[in-house]
């Protein structure tokens, strides 16, 4: 029985080579991770001066590809392009050609008859920005698939705790709420894993994915001895009456909700956005000192930034998921 | 029961094939002469009787295939596939008889409807087809079809397949009432409040990559409940594409408690894991979801020692813009008839893992006897239904090769060993 192959490599056709991307924290290495902070701590000197634009991509073309809602996001991959100095064209679903029923392969190809050197993509499902790799000659960022990835996220926030904290091997991290749901959650679990972040997935049962290999637990109080503790947002959707994730909105604040009584002094919090104040997390606990919530938003810029120089000029970024979309 | 439009008898000499068919215990070099579409004699030196003569010398003749699962996507979706195109992959493919689901649109669940078909069969089936007639109107869970009617019609079986029967209580009434045509119900087996809509098995790749889960139990919860309600009524029933080790141990103590179920596995179950989801490929995108390498283990072994009896396509075609998109948005389904020999073959019987003969038996004798076609068999005076192989060859997997009007094949791009160099369905040489 031990000796059934899978359909092995040796079926597969040879994969072309592979544009760099950064489609997921899957396809990063420690060092893809560390290039990347200590090129965003080098913009982010950069943007101390008083002329804030670099001319670093000058002439190149960033799209920003937009199916879903984004405040933080959108604006800042926007600005992170601008600073840099390359042209940006921004589409959003809502009153471009996907609104006439345009599909997502359509649409990318349409964009890359201007030959844009990055396509930026948020899409609300899974493998989205991969299909675009493969349709277009871009290199493409993920901005958030559905509930899979949103790498950039991870990325700031690990650039935020070593910006606070220092060393980022030994913290540990409590990631409390809608675990199931979340891209933030998902990215996030493997990119401490890269840099040596202890992590526990806090949240009601049915909310915590429990085949994700990760200390999990159910109880409020295992954010106790955390460094950290990472609030994710509860998607009110998730909450309508059948539903069954957890009673009642009222009942999750009551037993997960990050409330000042459930933080340690000098304990961090920080919250992806954008907060639901009084449901995840109390408003004392978001504006207090040791809420990192605002500095997670200026790092959003700079590692942006980072993120669109590094898949145009750096190392091996995405190479490993795009040869796995290729050979498909 | 099997609709084929008329073709030409073969007048053929099979010359040193190895000749294996498990159900008749044949296996020896020996030629084959077929005398206008019956097998006249098997021998050796045979006389040729001036018939065309093909070198089989170390290809391999069997029983042709039998494939109880498969989707002719017509009426409603002909750009997919049609009668003709379906039925051409699975000559292609090696097989002389196909079963039709009745998930079409309109759903087969009409003598008119089936009628149609019928006549429509046998005016441009390659090889045989029987159709299943629906469990319930238009597959909607709620009235039963006029299954006496739909049997006479020529219903094979009856089957919502695509969607389970949710009502345990329609369920049991069905059961009772297709007891009186004589008809088996085949059964997708899936609890929706556990199914949930999710799209992937719920293990660690799920919980990785973020995909809506559907766990084992959403379909085991299902298989026990119809196994209960089948021993209930002493009853029996067809499980559809089973791809959870707890249905194959339900369906183990059912056998052994009696209960008259049989079931049916898809290449796919037997040879991927949700590994093969990590590529986000649509094409490997399946319901029943692709699940853990235990599973997979567990129907190989119901399959070597026969709890299993049959193998099935569950041949899915879908339109290449319809696949062309996210995985999340695109619709569950592969195709499967041209390639299941040479992939099973290629994975199972070559490492070892599974007999040749075991697998030549449960994709033609097997679910031929479950829903009571007669056996494609070699030997004299029967019809001919022959499958003639290379097992030397190999089969290239391109969007370009298939007879099939669809591509969406998760073997796309591979190249497996052996070949089907011929088929012969009901006395015709349908592929070669």
């Amino acid at each position: 029985m031990r000796n059934i192959r899978l359909v092995g490599d040796e079926l597969r056709p040879p994969a072309r080579p592979a544009r760099r991307h950064l489609l997921s924290i899957a396809d990063l290495t420690r060092d893809d991770v560390e290039r990347l902070l200590g090129t965003a701590r080098t913009f982010a000197s950069s943007l101390e001066r008083e002329v804030k634009k670099l001319p670093t991509l000058k002439g190149r073309l960033v799209v920003n590809l937009f199916y879903e809602s984004s405040t933080r996001t959108s604006s800042s991959f926007e600005l992170a392009a601008k600073r840099l100095s390359a042209d940006t064209l921004t589409v959003k679903s809502i009153g471009s050609s996907v609104d006439k029923g345009e599909s997502l392969k359509d649409t990318a190809r349409t964009l890359a008859a201007y030959d844009p050197d990055v396509i930026v993509i948020r899409h609300p499902q899974i493998g989205a920005p991969h299909l675009v790799a493969r349709e277009t000659n871009a290199h493409v960022v993920n901005a958030g698939d559905g509930k899979h990835q949103h790498p950039t996220q991870a990325l700031l926030d690990l650039y935020t705790l070593q910006d606070v904290l220092g060393a980022l091997d030994g913290l540990h991290v409590a990631i409390v709420g809608d675990v199931l749901h979340s891209r933030v959650a998902r990215s996030l679990v493997q990119a401490f894993a890269l840099v040596g972040i202890h992590c526990t997935l806090v949240g009601p049962p049915a909310l915590l994915p429990r085949d994700l290999d990760v200390e999990q637990s159910s109880d409020i109080d295992a954010t106790r001895d955390a460094d950290v503790v990472y609030v994710l947002r509860m998607q009110h959707e998730r909450m309508q009456a059948g539903e069954n994730y957890v009673p009642s909105l009222r009942e999750y604040t009551a037993r997960w909700g990050i409330t000042p009584q459930r933080v340690r002094p000098g304990q961090k919090v920080m919250h992806p956005g954008p907060m639901n104040r009084g449901v995840e997390i109390d408003p004392r606990v978001a504006d207090s000192p040791d809420s990192l919530i605002e500095r997670q938003v200026r790092s959003g810029l700079v590692v942006r930034m980072a993120a669109l120089y590094d898949v145009l000029t750096g190392g091996p970024v995405g190479v490993r998921a795009l040869a796995a979309a290729e050979v498909a | 029961m099997l609709a084929q439009r008329h073709q030409a008898q073969a007048n053929v000499v099979f010359r040193g094939a190895r000749v294996l068919d498990p159900a008749e215990g044949i296996d020896a070099r020996l030629d084959v002469r077929i005398d206008n579409g019956v097998i006249a004699a098997l021998g050796e030196r045979l006389d040729t009787n001036e018939h065309r003569v093909v070198d089989a010398d170390a290809l391999l003749l069997a029983p042709a295939f039998v494939d109880p699962h498969v989707h002719l996507r017509t009426p409603g979706r002909e750009d997919e596939e049609t009668i003709a195109s379906g039925t051409a992959a699975a000559a292609a493919g090696g097989y002389c008889a196909i079963l039709a689901m009745p998930n079409t649109d309109p759903v087969v669940d009409s003598a008119a409807t089936l009628g149609s078909l019928v006549e429509r069969a046998q005016q441009d089936a390659e090889v045989g087809v029987a159709f299943l007639a629906a469990i319930t109107r238009g597959q909607a869970g709620e009235e039963l079809t006029e299954m006496g009617e739909l049997a006479e019609a020529g219903a094979i079986a009856f089957s919502d397949d695509g969607v389970p029967v949710a009502s345990a209580g329609l369920m049991h009434r069905a059961l009772q009432y297709a007891s009186t045509t004589g008809r088996p119900l085949a059964l997708h087996c899936e609890e929706p409040s556990l199914s949930r809509g999710g799209q992937v098995h719920a293990g660690a790749v799920a919980a990785e990559l973020g995909f809506a889960a559907y766990p084992s139990i959403g379909e085991s919860v299902m298989v026990e409940r119809d196994l209960a309600l089948a021993a209930y009524e002493e009853q029996p029933l067809h499980l559809l594409h089973l791809s959870a080790a707890e249905s194959v141990a339900a369906l183990r103590r059912a056998r052994e408690r009696g209960v008259r179920a049989s079931a049916e596995v898809t290449p796919h179950h037997l040879v991927l894991t949700d590994e093969a989801v990590r590529n986000l490929d649509p094409n490997v995108k399946m319901n029943p979801p692709l699940r853990a390498d235990s599973d997979r283990l567990a129907l190989v072994d119901a399959l070597r020692d026969g709890t299993i009896e049959a193998i099935a396509t569950d041949h899915a075609p879908h339109a290449r813009h319809e696949k062309d998109v996210p995985f999340e948005a695109a619709p569950f389904g592969v195709t499967g008839l041209e390639t299941a020999f040479p992939v099973l073959y290629s994975q199972l019987v070559e490492p070892g893992v599974l007999p040749l003969a075991t697998l030549l038996e449960r994709m033609s004798a097997g679910p031929a006897r479950i829903f009571g076609l007669e056996r494609p068999r070699i030997a004299a005076g029967a019809k001919a239904n022959l499958v003639l192989i290379d097992p030397k060859g190999v089969t290239h997997v391109t969007e370009s090769g298939f007879r099939s009007r669809s591509a969406n094949s998760w073997l796309l791009g591979r190249t497996l060993s052996s070949r089907i160099a011929m088929t012969v369905a009901n006395g015709a040489v349908v592929h070669e």
